[in-house]
C-alpha cells in the first residue's frame, strides 16, 4: 500500500500533488464562504490564458537542456518593443487586430536575434545557466529603463505629456487592449468565456506540439535529455540549445503581447523584472523538472497556479480584510516550488 | 644592496605583471574612471560628496564584509544575507516594542538578532547543502521565499496569533505591522551607535597615519636582522601610502574648505575594523583552513577528514549573523525602518559593491569590499546629478546605477561560469590525452 502511494506520488510529482490539494482546499473554502463562482471562473480562465503563453516559453528551453528560462525578460522586452512600435506606426486598424498582429510580427525579428545571441552566450556557461540567466534578465530590464526614456517614440498616448520618455503604464483601450479576450467571447450562466484568448493559447500549444513531433523537435529534445548520446548520434547539441532559446524567447515575446492585451495595459520600466519567476513556478507545479518538461506541464501548471491565486484572493480577503494575503501566498508558493525543484537538480556530489 | 632592490623592482613591475594587474583589476579600474567622470560632471560640492560618502560607507560596509566568508568556503556570493537582514529587523521590531533606546537598545538588538540569525543561517545552509553547485541561485530564491514568510508573519500573524498591542508598531485595526517605523520615537535607536563618539575625519586620518608610520619604523628596526630587498620595497610602499594620507589630511585641515569638518563615527568604524580583522584572523585558524580547503575542493576536503557539510553550515551561519548585525547598523543610521522594503535590495547592492571592488565568485578580500563600497556609493551619489547634467534627465543617472548593480553581477557570474566551463573542458581534454 505504502509502495503504491509512493510510486503514485513520484509519478504525479510532489509539487503537483500539494498544489492540487491546496487548490481543492481553497475551492472548498470558496464554496463554504459562498463566493460568486461565475466571477471566479471568468477570472481563472482569463488569467489562465494571460499567463499561459509565458509559461509555455519555458518548455523549449527546458527541453533543449538549458533549464527553465529565467531570462524570460529578454523575450518580454522584445515583445514590448513590438507592441510599442506597432502603436507608434499606427498599424492599429481593425483588420490587423487593432495592432495585435503587427505587434507580434514586429517583435519576432527582435526575439529571434536576442534569443540567438543569448543562446550562444549560454553555450559558453553550461551548468550555471539558471543564475546567469536571472541576472541577464535583470540587467536587460534595468538597461531598457534607459531605453524607454531615450528611444524616439512620439505617439501622444505613449509618452509623458511633460518630460521625456515613455509612460510607466500605457493604456491599450484605443488599440489592441482585450482584443483576444473579447473575440467570440460568450457567457455560460454568467461566467465569461474568453474564447479568442483560450483558442490562441491552445493554438500556440498545438503549434509547439506539432514542432516537437517534427525531426528538428525530436533532435532538440534528445540533445536536452542526453547531450552525450545526442552528440554521439550526430546531433549538434549546441545548435539545438540555441534553437531552444530562440523558440523560448519568441514565445515569451508573443506571451507578453497576449498578456498586455488581456491586462489592457503595457507595463514598462521595472515591471518585467520578476516576470520569469511565476512562469518558472507554473511549469514546475505542472510537473516539469529543471531537466524535463512537456507542454501539458505548462497547461496544468498555469491552471493550478493561477487558479489558486484567483480563488484564494476573495477567500483570504474574507478571512483577513486588510493586506494582500493572495500576493504573499503567491510569493511563498512560487519560491517554495522553485526551491524544491532546485534541490532535485542533483548537481552536487 | 641597491642592485638587489633594482632587481626586485624589475621583478615586481615588469610589463607582464603590470599587464596581469590591469587585467585582474579591470573592473575596479573601469569604475574608478566612471566614478571620477561622474564626480566631475555632477558638479556637486566636495564637502557634500565626502560627507554623504562617509556616512554611506560606515552604514553599508559591515553588510558587504559579511559576504566574504561564504566566498572563501566556496559557496559563492551569499544572496542569503537578505535572510540575515530579516533577522536583524525582527530584533529591531522587538526592541521597538519593548521601547528601549540608545546604546542599550542597540546592544539588545544585537543580542536578540544573533540566535534568530543562527537559526535562519542553519536553515539556509541545510538548503544549500542540498543544492550543491547551485548555491547562489538557491540562496537568492530562498531570500525571495523568506521574504514571503516574513511578510506573512508581520502582516497577518502579528495581532492575530502573536498578540502585540502597540500603537507605534501595529496598524490601526490591530493586525499587521506598519509600513514604516520611525526608530527615533519611543526609545531612540537612531544613531545609537554612530553618535557614541564622533571625531573630525581628517584629524583621525592624520593621527592614524602617524601611528602607522611609527609602528612601521619600530617594526622595521625589530626585524632588521632578517631583512630582504622585497620587504624594503613593501615597507617603502606602505610608508608612501601613509605619508600620502598624512599630507592630504594636513592639506585639508589647513585649508579653509568645509571638508575638514566632516566627522567620522568612531565606534562604527571600529566595529567595521573589528570585522575586517576577524575575516583575516579566521583564515589562520583551524576552521579557516577547513573553510579554504572546502572552498577549493570538496572531494579533497572530505578525504582529508573535514566534515564538509558542517563547515559550509558554519560559513553560512557566520555570514547570516553578520548580515543581521550589519542590517541593524544600517538601520540605526537610516533612522526609519521600512518594514517590508528595507531588506529587499541589500543582497543585490552589497554583492554589486563587492564585485565592483574587484572580487569574484571564488575570491573576495576585505580590501575589495572597502574599495567596492566606496566606488558603488560614489556612483550612487553622483549619478542622478551627472545624468541630469549630461542628458538633461536625472532619471537616466538613476537607471544607470540600477543597471550597473545588476549588470556587474550578471557579468561577474557569467565570467565565473565561463571559466568553470573552460576549466572543465581542459580537465576533460587532459584526461583524454592521458
Amino acid at each position: 500500500m505504502a509502495d503504491t502511494v509512493r510510486t503514485y506520488t513520484r509519478k504525479i510529482g510532489l509539487p503537483r500533488l500539494i498544489i492540487s490539494a491546496l487548490f481543492i482546499a481553497v475551492c472548498i473554502a470558496a464554496v463554504i464562504m459562498k463566493q460568486d463562482f461565475r466571477l471566479l471562473v471568468s477570472d481563472v480562465l482569463r488569467r489562465f490564458g494571460m499567463f499561459g503563453i509565458l509559461a509555455l516559453a519555458m518548455i523549449p528551453a527546458i527541453q533543449s537542456g538549458t533549464g527553465p528560462n529565467f531570462a524570460l525578460p529578454i523575450g518580454v522586452i522584445c515583445g514590448l518593443l513590438g507592441g510599442l512600435i506597432a502603436i507608434e506606426l499606427k498599424l492599429t486598424s481593425a483588420i490587423l487586430g487593432y495592432g495585435f498582429i503587427p505587434a507580434i510580427l514586429i517583435s519576432l525579428p527582435f526575439a529571434i536575434l536576442a534569443g540567438y545571441i543569448y543562446g550562444r552566450l549560454l553555450n559558453k556557461i553550461k551548468g550555471s545557466e539558471m543564475l546567469v540567466a536571472t541576472y541577464t534578465g535583470f540587467s536587460i530590464v534595468s538597461f531598457m529603463q534607459i531605453g524607454w526614456v531615450m528611444l524616439p517614440f512620439k505617439h501622444p498616448e505613449m509618452i509623458w505629456p511633460i518630460g521625456k520618455g515613455l509612460r510607466v503604464t500605457i493604456a491599450l483601450d484605443s488599440t489592441y487592449g482585450k482584443v483576444l479576450n473579447n473575440l467570440w467571447a460568450f457567457k455560460i450562466k454568467g461566467a465569461n468565456i474568453p474564447t479568442g484568448l483560450l483558442l490562441f493559447f491552445f493554438g500556440s500549444c498545438f503549434l509547439l506540439w506539432v514542432f516537437s513531433r517534427s525531426k528538428t523537435g525530436i533532435a532538440l529534445n534528445i540533445s536536452g535529455d542526453n547531450p552525450k548520446f545526442a552528440a554521439a548520434s550526430g546531433i549538434d547539441v549546441d545548435k539545438n540549445r540555441i534553437l531552444g532559446m530562440v523558440l523560448s524567447t519568441v514565445i515569451a515575446a508573443v506571451g507578453i503581447i497576449v498578456y498586455s492585451q488581456s491586462y489592457g495595459y503595457i507595463q514598462l520600466y521595472m515591471d518585467p523584472l520578476y516576470m520569469a519567476f511565476p512562469a518558472v513556478a507554473a511549469v514546475l507545479i505542472g510537473g516539469a523538472s529543471t531537466k524535463k518538461a512537456k507542454i501539458s506541464h505548462a497547461i496544468i501548471g498555469v491552471f493550478l497556479f493561477q487558479g489558486i491565486l484567483v480563488v484564494a484572493l476573495p477567500v483570504a480577503n474574507d478571512m483577513i480584510p486588510e493586506g494582500n494575503l493572495s500576493e504573499v501566498l503567491r510569493m511563498i508558493v512560487q519560491n517554495a516550488i522553485i526551491l524544491y525543484a532546485l534541490t532535485k537538480v542533483g548537481g552536487g556530489d | 644592496m641597491l642592485n638587489n632592490i633594482k632587481q626586485e623592482v624589475k621583478k615586481y613591475y615588469s610589463p607582464s605583471t603590470i599587464k596581469r594587474f590591469m587585467v585582474d583589476s579591470s573592473v575596479p579600474l573601469l569604475f574608478i574612471v566612471v566614478c571620477l567622470l561622474g564626480v566631475y560632471y555632477s558638479k556637486l560640492p566636495a564637502v557634500f560628496i565626502v560627507d554623504t560618502l562617509l556616512e554611506r560607507i560606515t552604514r553599508n560596509l559591515f553588510l558587504v564584509l559579511a559576504l566574504i566568508i561564504p566566498v572563501i568556503a566556496g559557496l559563492g556570493l551569499n544572496f542569503g544575507i537578505v535572510i540575515g537582514a530579516m533577522a536583524g529587523q525582527f530584533a529591531i521590531l522587538m526592541v521597538k516594542h519593548f521601547g528601549i533606546g540608545g546604546f542599550p537598545g542597540f546592544m539588545l538588538c544585537i543580542a536578540i538578532s544573533t540566535p534568530i540569525a543562527m537559526l535562519f543561517g542553519l536553515m539556509t545552509a541545510r538548503l544549500m547543502n542540498k543544492t550543491k553547485g547551485q548555491e547562489m541561485i538557491s540562496s537568492m530564491i530562498a531570500g525571495f521565499f523568506a521574504n514571503g514568510v516574513y511578510q506573512f508573519i508581520l502582516l497577518f500573524l502579528v495581532g492575530t496569533l502573536i498578540p502585540i498591542k502597540n500603537d507605534i508598531l501595529v496598524l490601526a485595526n490591530g493586525v499587521g505591522v506598519r509600513n514604516t517605523i520611525d526608530l527615533s520615537r519611543n526609545g531612540n535607536l537612531t544613531y545609537s551607535l554612530d553618535n557614541l563618539l564622533k571625531l573630525p575625519l581628517f584629524q583621525v586620518l592624520a593621527a592614524a597615519a602617524v601611528i602607522a608610520l611609527l609602528a612601521m619604523v619600530a617594526d622595521y628596526h625589530i626585524k632588521k636582522r632578517g631583512k630582504k630587498a622585497s620587504s624594503i620595497i613593501q615597507y617603502g610602499f606602505k610608508a608612501l601610502v601613509c605619508l600620502a594620507v598624512l599630507v592630504t589630511s594636513i592639506a585639508v585641515l589647513t585649508s579653509k574648505s568645509p571638508v575638514r569638518n566632516v566627522k567620522l563615527p568612531i565606534v562604527t568604524t571600529m566595529v567595521i575594523a573589528g570585522l575586517c580583522i576577524f575575516n583575516s584572523i579566521i583564515l589562520k585558524t583551524k576552521l579557516g583552513q577547513d573553510l579554504r580547503t572546502v572552498g577549493q575542493d570538496m572531494h579533497i576536503a572530505k578525504i582529508s577528514g573535514i566534515n564538509v557539510d558542517r563547515t559550509r553550515e558554519i560559513a553560512i551561519i557566520i555570514s547570516t549573523i553578520f548580515a543581521a548585525w550589519g542590517q541593524i547598523i544600517f538601520m540605526q543610521n537610516i533612522g526609519t525602518l521600512a518594514t517590508y522594503g528595507s531588506h529587499v535590495q541589500i543582497a543585490t547592492f552589497s554583492i554589486a559593491a563587492i564585485l565592483l571592488g574587484g572580487a569574484s565568485v571564488s575570491r573576495a578580500t576585505n580590501g575589495q569590499a572597502i574599495l567596492g563600497v566606496i566606488l558603488f556609493h560614489t556612483l550612487f551619489i553622483v549619478s542622478p546629478k551627472a545624468g541630469n547634467n549630461i542628458f538633461g534627465e536625472a532619471q537616466i543617472g538613476e537607471f544607470f546605477r540600477a543597471f550597473v548593480a545588476y549588470g556587474v553581477i550578471g557579468v561577474a557570474l557569467g565570467l565565473h561560469a565561463w571559466r568553470k566551463t573552460m576549466g572543465g573542458r581542459k580537465k576533460k581534454t587532459t584526461v583524454v590525452s592521458e
